[in-house]
């Protein structure tokens, strides 16, 4: 296929299952375990933050919540697209006042997303402490962010896509990095 | 993907079953919204809805309002109580006015059939209808759906009676249309003078004895009863009506269990529902007025959200004087 | 001054004639018709391919003048009759001031004498401004030449009014127009009862309000013998009750309009305001009744109720804007191509419903070729395919529902009194 011709292979199912543990290690030793809390941006932010709970919880011995954040209605592309994007709903089962919050995402760019989550965090309570973890960190960065836990970063044009694919949800896993067509 | 590319809401009956879904899916998550301290995201900052009403509402612009403010757009508030035939500066004149003060939406209510479309036409704003006379009433047949499908899961096999004037009552007129698109039963109930026999060719079923209409129904939805009918020999007297029409607890007996009993509001007590009826535990009716906050907050950010040029572009302007041949 | 039209395929409704011939008109009259007639005084005009037949005659038409001259005047009225190839009209009396007296009657023929140019005849109307309350002067009316009396646009709902007035007309023999409507019925209401009705969420006038008064006209024409014209009919009860009470004898004649033989309530989908009229556009039952209604002759001719409204005034919310359409622009084109269509009649049968038939019902002059007749006839191009066009009409008025409908052969020109008035110089 055309299609697997313009794909890169960057990450294996491996390479993801390492970084992760680091990943999880990393955050566990400088957390406090009482408040830790784990929020992903959906969609992989919430899958990957289910697997560093899977992780952190043995060590632990408590049990880590998860909150799943949407970020559309905090958008700054608001009215600058075509259609209306579908909205999902945010749920944090646990009350934000306090926690030692880490957001977690697949992937940074522009830093548009991470920005519109914390502003939808805030919104939700007065957090202790927020943490970014993300997957790639694919540079082109538009705003002042940077997170603290990166699992791998790569260097890309802006043409190109990087796609995240999690057993989860779909049918590979791996992380790729494509030709766009155009 | 299911997405909104409508620039306006005018009725629900070329609404198809996914832009209805769309709208509930949205609602659920503006609902969450209001379970937080700070209700209000600032997803439409910088917009300004206005809420053009010809004809008095407080619930329903309340409601609107609210919506529109926890999205963070501005609210300009204009009622009017001029009637709806006396001259004086068009509906489409007075949109245009609004348009370029900087309006990004416009919430009609209208006591004329007809007038949100008539002005949608002449406007590349999203209109949205609140209520226009005798035809539709859009946003509250989908507050009404997502109350149902809260409770219900589903809509689809449903069965749902809707009591009262059906003849004039867009509130009746918009839940038909989405109901039925959603799979739901919908059975009419009132007198014949307020129940038109050719809602039959829609798919409904018609009803004159309300116990025969409440046997089975999953879902009751109790219409206002306007006093002003009564001197249109709709009916002799409300209390004539009330004896009827009436949903008491006795009749309500006759309904599925775990029936829900609904209202647009505002309910007349021990008129089209007795007092018991109206506070009983089948009753749902101010959960309706969450849900409305919800259901309209989803509609104004899928209206709005969207980039201007998505809307339906006029062809042109119509010249203001058309030349005379010859 | 003679003029001699050669070779034209000559089409006259009352007798049944369908020949190529020679017409030759003398001064206002026909003169005669033969084939290879010649005159040497005779100008000459080759209509080689083309049809030639009677002026249509339109009984029902508003041209707006006095009160409403930006929707129409009698100049751009008669102008689009002209186009149309309607070289006679009748002028409805729903004006401001509405015609109900002998100056009304005269302003109507001095505004027509200085810029008309086709005929026109008057309608008086039946009571005293059109409020249905107090007989109007019939007599000063016929003198100053109205041919009919109606309060077209509303119904004389008093009964008793209703039966002096058909009473008092007995004396001239003056056709009585009803306007067929219980307005008890329809009021505050803009479109037909019905499923369409369901559909935009509005009241509709239920059909009843039409044949309602239909059937109590046609009980007082029987009572006085009087002559009831109905106007504008649109509903299968209607078509049944006028066909009842004629083969009773009672002299009750009828119209149809090309909209309701054409269009259904489904055109006021989208609030399409040149969709409203009224009676208001019905269902494919009371369109097949309306046919059967003119083939067996219970509907006795087609008037265009030709009702001109500025872009403005349709250009407005449904309720709020008024009734009516134009049609004599399109009353020919759609006879001949969708009318026919629907009614699968011949030629001659098709022209004898806008010709001789409804001179005959008005007791009008015209409507016929024949030698000493008056020399108002149409000359018709039967071959050019084209689009009806709203914007070219010479209407001042463009409400029409006909917009961008296909049509074949075109009117080639008009002659009134055996003058050429269109095309316009």
């Amino acid at each position: 296929m055309n299609e697997d011709n313009n794909r890169r292979l960057i990450m294996t199912e491996e390479d993801l299952r390492r970084t992760l543990h680091r990943m999880a290690h990393q955050i566990w030793e400088k957390s406090k375990a009482e408040d830790l809390a784990l929020v992903g941006i959906l969609n992989r932010g919430v899958t990957l933050a289910q697997r560093i709970k899977a992780i952190i919880e043995p060590l632990s011995g408590k049990e880590i919540p998860v909150g799943i954040l949407d970020t559309g209605l905090y958008r700054d592309d608001i009215g600058m697209t075509t259609i209306a994007q579908p909205v999902r709903s945010t749920e944090i089962p646990f009350d934000v006042e306090g926690k030692d919050i880490v957001l977690v995402d697949d992937v940074i760019y522009t830093g548009r997303t991470v920005r519109a989550a914390l502003n939808a965090l805030m919104d939700l309570g007065r957090p202790s402490r927020v943490q970014l973890l993300t997957l790639i960190d694919r540079g082109h960065r538009e705003l002042p962010i940077q997170p603290n836990y990166i699992g791998h970063e790569i260097k890309t044009y802006a043409k190109e896509r990087v796609l995240v694919f999690l057993r989860e949800e779909d049918e590979t896993e791996g992380v790729f990095i494509e030709q766009s067509g155009e | 993907m299911r997405v909104w590319r409508r620039k306006d809401c005018l009725g629900l009956r070329d609404v198809s079953r996914d832009e209805i879904e769309l709208v509930l899916d949205t609602a659920r998550t503006m609902k969450e919204i209001q379970s937080r301290t700070i209700k209000k995201v600032p997803t439409l900052r910088g917009k300004v809805a206005v809420l053009l009403f010809y004809e008095p509402s407080t619930r329903t612009r309340t409601s609107f309002e609210l919506s529109a403010t926890r999205l963070s757009a501005d609210v300009v508030n204009i009622e009017t109580a001029t009637s709806s035939v006396v001259k004086g500066e068009t509906l489409v004149d007075t949109a245009h006015n609004l348009r370029v003060m900087g309006t990004d939406v416009i919430i009609l209510r209208h006591s004329i059939t007809g007038a949100p479309h008539h002005l949608a036409e002449h406007i590349e704003l999203p209109v949205i209808n609140a209520g226009d006379g005798t035809n539709e009433h859009p946003t509250q047949a989908l507050l009404d759906m997502f109350t149902i499908r809260e409770h219900k899961g589903t809509l689809d096999g449903l069965v749902v009676t809707i009591v009262g004037d059906v003849l004039h009552g867009r509130v009746a007129h918009s839940n038909m249309w989405g109901l039925l698109t959603m799979g739901a039963k919908v059975r009419f109930c009132g007198p014949p003078t307020l129940v038109n026999p050719q809602m039959k060719d829609m798919g409904v079923e018609i009803y004159h004895d309300l116990d025969a209409a409440i046997e089975g129904a999953d879902v009751i939805n109790m219409l206002r009863i306007q006093k002003e009918r009564m001197t249109r020999n709709f009916f002799p007297s409300i209390k004539e009506y009330s004896r009827i029409y009436g949903l008491t607890m006795e009749r309500l007996k006759r309904a599925k269990p775990g029936v829900l009993v609904m209202h647009p509001g505002p309910i007349n007590r021990n008129v089209e529902i007795m007092s018991d009826v109206a506070d009983s535990d089948s009753s749902v009716i101010l959960e309706q007025v969450t849900n409305g906050i919800a259901v309209r907050m989803a509609l104004l950010y899928l209206l709005v959200s969207g980039e201007k040029e998505s809307s339906k572009k006029l062809d042109e302007t119509p010249p203001l004087f058309e030349e005379i041949n010859g | 001054m003679k003029t001699l039209i050669q070779n034209a395929r000559v089409l006259d409704p009352a007798s049944r004639t369908d020949q190529v011939m020679n017409v030759l008109l003398d001064g206002d009259r026909i003169a005669a018709f033969a084939p290879g007639l010649s005159d040497p005084e005779a100008v000459c005009v080759d209509a080689t391919g083309l049809w030639l037949f009677p002026g249509l005659i339109d009984i029902h038409v508003h041209l707006r003048e006095p009160g409403f001259e930006g929707k129409e005047t009698i100049y751009t009225g008669t102008r689009a009759a002209a186009a149309g190839g309607v070289t006679a009209v009748c002028c409805m009396a729903n004006t401001n001031p509405p015609i109900d007296n002998k100056t009304g009657v005269e302003f109507i023929q001095e505004r027509v004498a200085k810029t008309g140019c086709v005929r026109v005849y008057p309608i008086g109307t039946v009571t005293k401004g059109m409020e249905g309350k107090e007989l109007a002067p019939l007599g000063e009316m016929i003198e100053a030449g109205a041919v009919g009396f109606s309060d077209d646009g509303r119904g004389v709902m008093d009964t008793q009014v209703m039966r002096r007035i058909l009473e008092y007309s007995t004396i001239f023999g003056t056709p009585i127009i009803s306007h067929e409507e219980d307005h008890s019925m329809t009021e505050n209401c803009h479109m037909n009862e019905g499923q369409m009705s369901v559909k935009l969420g509005m009241i509709g006038m239920p059909r009843e309000a039409e044949t309602i008064i239909i059937a109590r006209d046609l009980i007082l024409a029987g009572k006085t013998g009087a002559h009831i014209h109905f106007a504008h009919v649109s509903t299968k009860e209607s078509v049944d009750l006028i066909r009842f009470y004629k083969n009773k004898g009672v002299k009750a004649t009828a119209e149809t309009a090309p909209h309701y033989l054409l269009l259904t309530e489904e055109a006021v989908e989208g609030f399409n305001t040149n969709a409203k009229m009224n009676p208001p556009l019905r269902t494919r039952e009371d369109q097949d009744a309306l046919v059967e209604g003119i083939l067996d002759g219970t509907i006795d001719c087609i008037a265009t109720d030709h009702a001109p409204h500025s872009v403005y005034d349709k250009d407005q919310e449904f309720p709020l804007a008024p009734f009516g359409i134009v049609g004599l622009e399109t009353l020919l084109p759609l006879l001949l191509n969708q009318i026919q269509e629907k009614l699968k009649l011949d030629v001659l049968s098709l022209l004898s419903l806008v010709t001789n038939k409804p001179a005959r019902v008005m007791r009008l002059p015209g409507g016929v070729l024949a030698p000493g007749a008056p020399a108002d006839l149409v000359v018709w191009n039967p071959d050019p395919k084209w689009t009806i066009e709203k914007s070219r009409f010479y209407s001042k008025s463009r409400n029409t529902p006909f917009d961008g409908w296909p049509v074949q052969g075109k009117v080639h020109a008009t002659y009134v009194a055996g003058k050429p008035v269109y095309p316009f110089t």
